[in-house]
């Protein structure tokens, strides 16, 4: 009927077009943060009021989830330590697992969860009810707006919450080597040191800001390409803290290799 | 309008009162769109003249709010052209339609009012994107002049959350009109409200096109606004505009189409 619409062959393999799709969206994303963040007059108050609300508030939920794994890593370690005797040298293996891996991964996993979920369904939302299309007829840019404070609030945060992690994770670890397996305080901070440099620490912040800006950016695309109304809220929400775990945990094989290779 | 470019605000109503009625301010020509495989337009046409209030008519889903998201850059047309005041706009980049959206704004259908801002920090928000060095002063002068102009002084401090919907078109009009635009789109202004806060708007719509001089687009299917805004109507079926004209026209309008809408005869939706 319309001679202008040249009918579209539908894609021969539609799952991975549209992720394709959305990865490229995502990346033009993450793109315009860079250039719309540098231009013009930087908004403090709104990335306060993000950093406050995105990380301040998730300070919690990190630091309890790094209490548990580090109570349940000593465990295990420390029973199949001891039984080849070597369970003295629990600390060593407890610092580096936690450092290098356990508290930017776990960090990023349930800070990621809670804060991207939250930020999908606010710019969700504001999508279903055409505030950000009146952001942009006001004369505003909404990735300046709303997206640039929230990518840099988590990107900032998670690695903070992560050194909190690691803090925890390593202190519970060595409250249970102590009282289940009588490994002494001193024994346990002396191989953590022994074991770990400098670096194992700086490689884990890097990737928890790898993990925060990828936690920011998929919140905020998911929540831009909401449609559908209220039920597209939910969708974006759900999907937001899958695709982010599964990009936290793919993101840190390529990360680790790459800072392996260093 | 050499207003327009500069940094200073506009004083109230200083709308080139010297309106030339005839002249015709925004011309779409050919206009294309469709998204995915959903046609909207094939090649639409139409006219609207400097100071008239013009209303889009159609059954929904016709396209009606896509002509003024068109018309204000937040969708891209696919082929066609877009006249403003002699600009084309269609090709513009989003940092080039800043200065149109200077000159136009829009009424959104459910308001569209910032929920994690006050009212009045709502209605300052285009002064503040648009005017950056205007002081705070000044700013809430402006605030409280438009508020008052809708019949909602003294509410700058409510939040969105605690306004009726009535209530919300009005600080949405507020906004829309706190930098003195010369055009105003409002898309489906009177959809979802109680027949008090519908003529209140209405009377807005005329009010606002007397005393501002603005050249309003109204997209509506409530047939009683349309009569009670319009200068002129138009009538979008079948991707383009099947008719337009006066009130009077429309009304005795002889194409079956346009009779059966304006009747309100099921024969009417498209």
């Amino acid at each position: 009927m319309n001679p202008a619409a040249a009918p579209e062959r539908p894609p021969r393999f539609p799952r991975f077009h549209d992720a394709a799709l959305q990865m490229g969206g995502g990346a033009m994303l993450a793109w315009k943060v860079v250039t719309s963040g540098l231009r013009g007059r930087f908004d403090w108050k709104a990335l306060r009021y993000q950093i406050e609300h995105i990380g301040v508030r998730s300070t919690s939920i990190g630091s309890l989830t790094a209490l548990f794994a580090g109570m349940v890593l000593s465990v295990q370690f420390g029973y199949f330590m001891a039984k080849f005797g070597i369970a003295y040298a629990i600390g060593r293996v407890l610092a580096l697992s936690v450092l290098r891996e356990l508290g930017p991964v776990l960090t990023a996993l349930t800070v990621g969860g809670r804060v991207g979920s939250g930020i999908a369904a606010e710019l969700g939302s504001m999508q279903v009810t055409e505030q950000i299309d009146a952001i942009r007829a006001l004369g505003a840019d909404p990735v300046k707006k709303l997206v640039v404070p929230r990518v840099l609030a988590t990107t900032i945060c998670v690695p903070i919450i992560t050194v909190f992690a690691d803090v925890i994770g390593l202190v519970s670890g060595a409250v249970i080597a102590k009282s289940m397996y009588g490994i002494g305080y001193g024994e346990f901070y002396r191989q953590a040191v022994a074991a770990v440099v400098l670096n194992d620490f700086t490689s884990g912040i890097f990737k928890a800001a790898v993990f925060g800006a990828l936690i920011g950016i998929v919140g905020c695309y998911k929540g831009f390409a909401t449609s559908g109304g209220t039920e597209g809220v939910g969708r974006a929400t759900t999907e937001t803290v899958a695709i982010s775990a599964i990009g936290v945990l793919l993101a840190d094989f390529v990360l680790t290799q790459l800072l392996l290779s260093l | 309008m050499t207003h327009a470019t500069s940094t200073r605000l506009p004083p109230l109503s200083a709308h080139d009162l010297a309106t030339r009625p005839g002249e015709v301010l925004i011309r779409f020509e050919g206009l294309q769109k469709s998204f995915g495989r959903k046609v909207i337009y094939t090649g639409l046409d139409l006219d609207i003249r400097r100071g008239e209030t013009l209303t889009v008519i159609g059954g929904s889903g016709t396209g009606k709010s896509v002509l003024l998201k068109c018309l204000i850059g937040l969708l891209r047309p696919d082929a066609g052209s877009i006249r403003f005041d002699g600009q084309e706009l269609v090709g513009l980049s989003e940092e080039e339609f800043i200065p149109v959206r200077r000159k136009i704004a829009m009424l959104f259908q459910g308001a569209a009012l910032f929920d994690s801002l006050t009212v009045g920090e709502n209605v300052a928000y285009p002064i503040r994107e648009h005017f950056p060095d205007v002081s705070e002063a000044e700013i809430a002068d402006r605030v409280a002049a438009k508020l008052e102009m809708v019949g909602l002084p003294g509410i700058e401090q409510m939040r969105p959350s605690d306004l009726s919907g009535g209530m919300k078109k009005r600080v949405g009009l507020a906004r829309a009109i706190a930098i003195d635009p010369e055009v105003v789109l409002y898309d489906e202004p009177t959809t979802g409200l109680d027949p008090i806060n519908t003529r209140r708007i209405n009377e807005l719509i005329v009010k606002l096109n007397e005393e501002l001089r603005v050249t309003s687009i109204v997209v509506t299917h409530d047939m009683e606004s349309a009569y009670m805004v319009s200068h002129r109507m138009a009538m979008l079926y079948n991707h383009r505009i099947l008719a337009r004209g006066t009130v009077e026209e429309m009304r005795r309008s002889e194409v079956p189409e346009v009779r059966n809408f304006v009747r309100g005869m099921v024969g009417g939706e498209a």
